[in-house]
Order: structure tokens, then sequence, then C-alpha cells
């Protein structure tokens, strides 16, 4: 699946490419080089977040989780599943594997479920790593003010329908 | 699109960035992430031994390895998207007048879109820069981040099995609209006047 995901994110760089080499070489040539250059000027970030999330995620206390965000912990968890997603290392994984363990352990879904929107959106690590050089800054705090409600709303969601 | 750069810069709405941030390799808020995953990495050590140290650096550079291609591809589509694109198509389909609309449009392609997270900074920051509208842009990001097809099937399905990650896709479904809405309302209510010429 995941080779699947890749496969398509290089035919839509490949037919983009297409597109521009038809506008001409130099088009190309410099669209091209600024892409690459960019992801060279990335690498560092990447390394960082990737390689030391491990490490971080190493360090957090995987079974409480689950009491916190217990499914009776109400609004207080809400807050917590909140907050805990924010400082969760970013990267594929991490946050998922945590929640699943939650899950395992007890935590109520609604809470669990504002733990993944909250690690989804604010993770710190990726913020810090990713968004704030990579756009500009005005659009980050706006993005991260209009995301504020959205992990309570999320876990309203589901205990409105009451699924999972 | 040949026109001079100042050109392109008046037909830009008033809360899109003129320009993309130069990007260095390094910077503070990288530096800030450096000191806490040294210190972690370091009480890894102490508390949990050499073998342990090395596993995570071993597994989490596997990871490091699969993530580059992605990154690079990313970094392509944005470059291209910022030459190609039709400014005045993406300012009539998510620009500041798309209204509802034009966030819906941002949802959906947030949706479609191949990638992760890592590889959405880049794609919304070229979109801004050519005319999308902010809350059409966050709606995008939004929707990436909650919605997007790779990141529920490669990674999320596996950890939590279909029925837990249905039900989280669709309560999550509404949560791109509304981050796009209000980003257009706190543009209009708090920084109409203060930000725009």
């Amino acid at each position: 699946m995941i080779y699947l995901v890749d496969g398509f994110l290089w035919l839509v760089a490949l037919a983009l490419g297409a597109i521009a080499a038809s506008r001409g070489r130099q088009v190309l040539r410099d669209s091209v080089k600024e892409g690459a250059v960019d992801c060279l000027r990335l690498i560092p970030r990447i390394m960082l977040g990737v390689i030391g999330s491990g490490y971080i995620a190493a360090l957090l206390p995987h079974e409480v989780v689950g009491r916190w965000l217990g499914a009776d912990s109400g609004v207080m968890g809400l807050c917590i599943a909140v907050l805990g997603g924010a400082v969760t290392p970013g990267g594929p994984v991490i946050g998922f594997s945590i929640a699943a363990a939650a899950l395992k352990g007890g935590a109520g879904t609604p809470q669990v479920i504002a733990y993944t929107v909250a690690w989804a959106l604010f993770a710190f690590q990726r913020m810090f790593l990713w968004e704030i050089p990579v756009m500009p800054q005005r659009l980050v705090w706006l993005r991260v003010i209009a995301s504020l409600p959205l992990p309570f709303l999320a876990a309203a969601g589901a205990m409105l329908i009451g699924k999972p | 699109m040949s026109e001079p750069r100042h050109q392109q810069q008046v037909r830009l709405p008033p809360e899109a960035p003129l320009k993309r941030r130069p990007r260095t390799a390094f910077d503070w808020s990288s530096a800030t992430v450096a000191v806490v995953v040294v210190v972690s990495a370091a009480v890894v050590y102490w508390r949990d031994g050499q073998a342990k140290f090395l596993e995570i650096l071993v597994s989490d550079f596997h990871l490091f390895i699969d993530i580059l291609p992605k990154v690079l591809a990313a970094c392509l589509i944005a470059s291209f998207v910022a030459v190609l694109m039709p400014r005045a198509a993406v300012q009539r389909w998510v620009g500041a007048e798309s209204g509802v609309l034009g966030i819906l449009i941002a949802t959906l392609a947030g949706v479609i879109c191949p990638g992760g997270p890592i590889t959405i900074f880049p794609v919304a920051a070229a979109f801004v820069a050519i005319g999308a509208d902010v809350g059409a842009a966050i709606a995008f990001i939004t929707s990436w981040t909650l919605l997007g097809y790779s990141r529920i099937l490669v990674w999320e399905l596996p950890f939590f099995g279909g029925e837990f990650v249905f039900w989280r896709t669709v309560v999550s479904i509404p949560l791109p609209i509304v981050a796009g809405l209000l980003t257009r309302f706190v543009i209009v209510r708090y920084l109409r006047g203060s930000g725009g010429p």
C-alpha cells in the first residue's frame, strides 16, 4: 500500500514535470532545481524529526496515558488528550501507536479521537520542524487558532453519534 | 508566467503573503527540537542502555530513508505548482472571493492529494503564494491531515482496525470546513485593516 502512495506521488510529480517541460526546458530546469534545493535544505529537519522522534517517544509514559484518558475522564480528559497530542512527537507512527495502546488500556474513544486529531493537527515538534520554516508565519498561527476547537468537536461528534 | 514579479504581487489578495519565506537549513525552531532530541537521546542511553539506543536509531533510520523520496517528490510538486498553476484559476476557485465553495474544493483536494503531513506544507505555501485564500489553504491542510486517504490506509488502519478509523473519519469530515470558515472569520473580524493594504 505504501508503495502505491509513493508511486502516485511520483506520478503527480512526473506529470507536472512533463507539463513544465512542454513550456520550455528552462522552466523545467529552474523548477527541478528549486524543488531539489528545497528538499536538500529540509534533510536536516527530516533527520531530526524522524530519528529524534523515536527517542522522545521512548520517554513518553505509555502506560499512564490510558489511565489519564479513561472513559469517565470527561472534559478534563479531553483537555489532557489535546495537550498530550500536541507534545507527542510527529512522524507517521508514534501518535497512532500510543493512541492504540491507550485504547487497549481502557481509554474512552472520544478522548482517543481527540488525542489523535490533536496530534495530527498540532504535534509541536512537527510544527517547529516543518510548518514554521516552510510556511509564512501568518498562515501557521492562523491555522493553529482555527484548529484549536477541532479535537473537541471531533470528540463531541463521536459522543453524539455514540460510535465507535 | 512571464510577467514581471511586481505585477503578480499587486494582484494577490491582501491576506496572502507576498513572498515565499527563504528556507535555510537550520533555524531557531529546528534548534529547539534538536536540543529536545539530544536530551531525550541522552536520557534513553543512560536509562535503557546502548542496545535500546541503537535499536531506536536503526529503526528510525530506515524510516528516514523511506521518507526521503516522498519529500523530494513533494518539493518538486510544490515548485511545479508555483510555476504552472494558472493564477487566475487558483484565485477564482480557491481565492479570497471563492466563498464556501472554495473551502469545499480545498477540502476535497486535501482528501485526494497523495502524501502525508510532511509533504503538505510546501504545497500549501505554494498555493497561497500564487493567490489562494488563507482559509482555503487551511481547509486544505486540515483535510489532508485528518482525511487524507494515504495516511488513513497506510498508518492508521493497521493500528486501530476498521470500525474506529471509519468513525474517526466520519466525525472529522466537517472539521476542515470549520477550520477554513473560522480562519476567514478571524481574518475579517480581527485582521482586516491591520495586515491588508
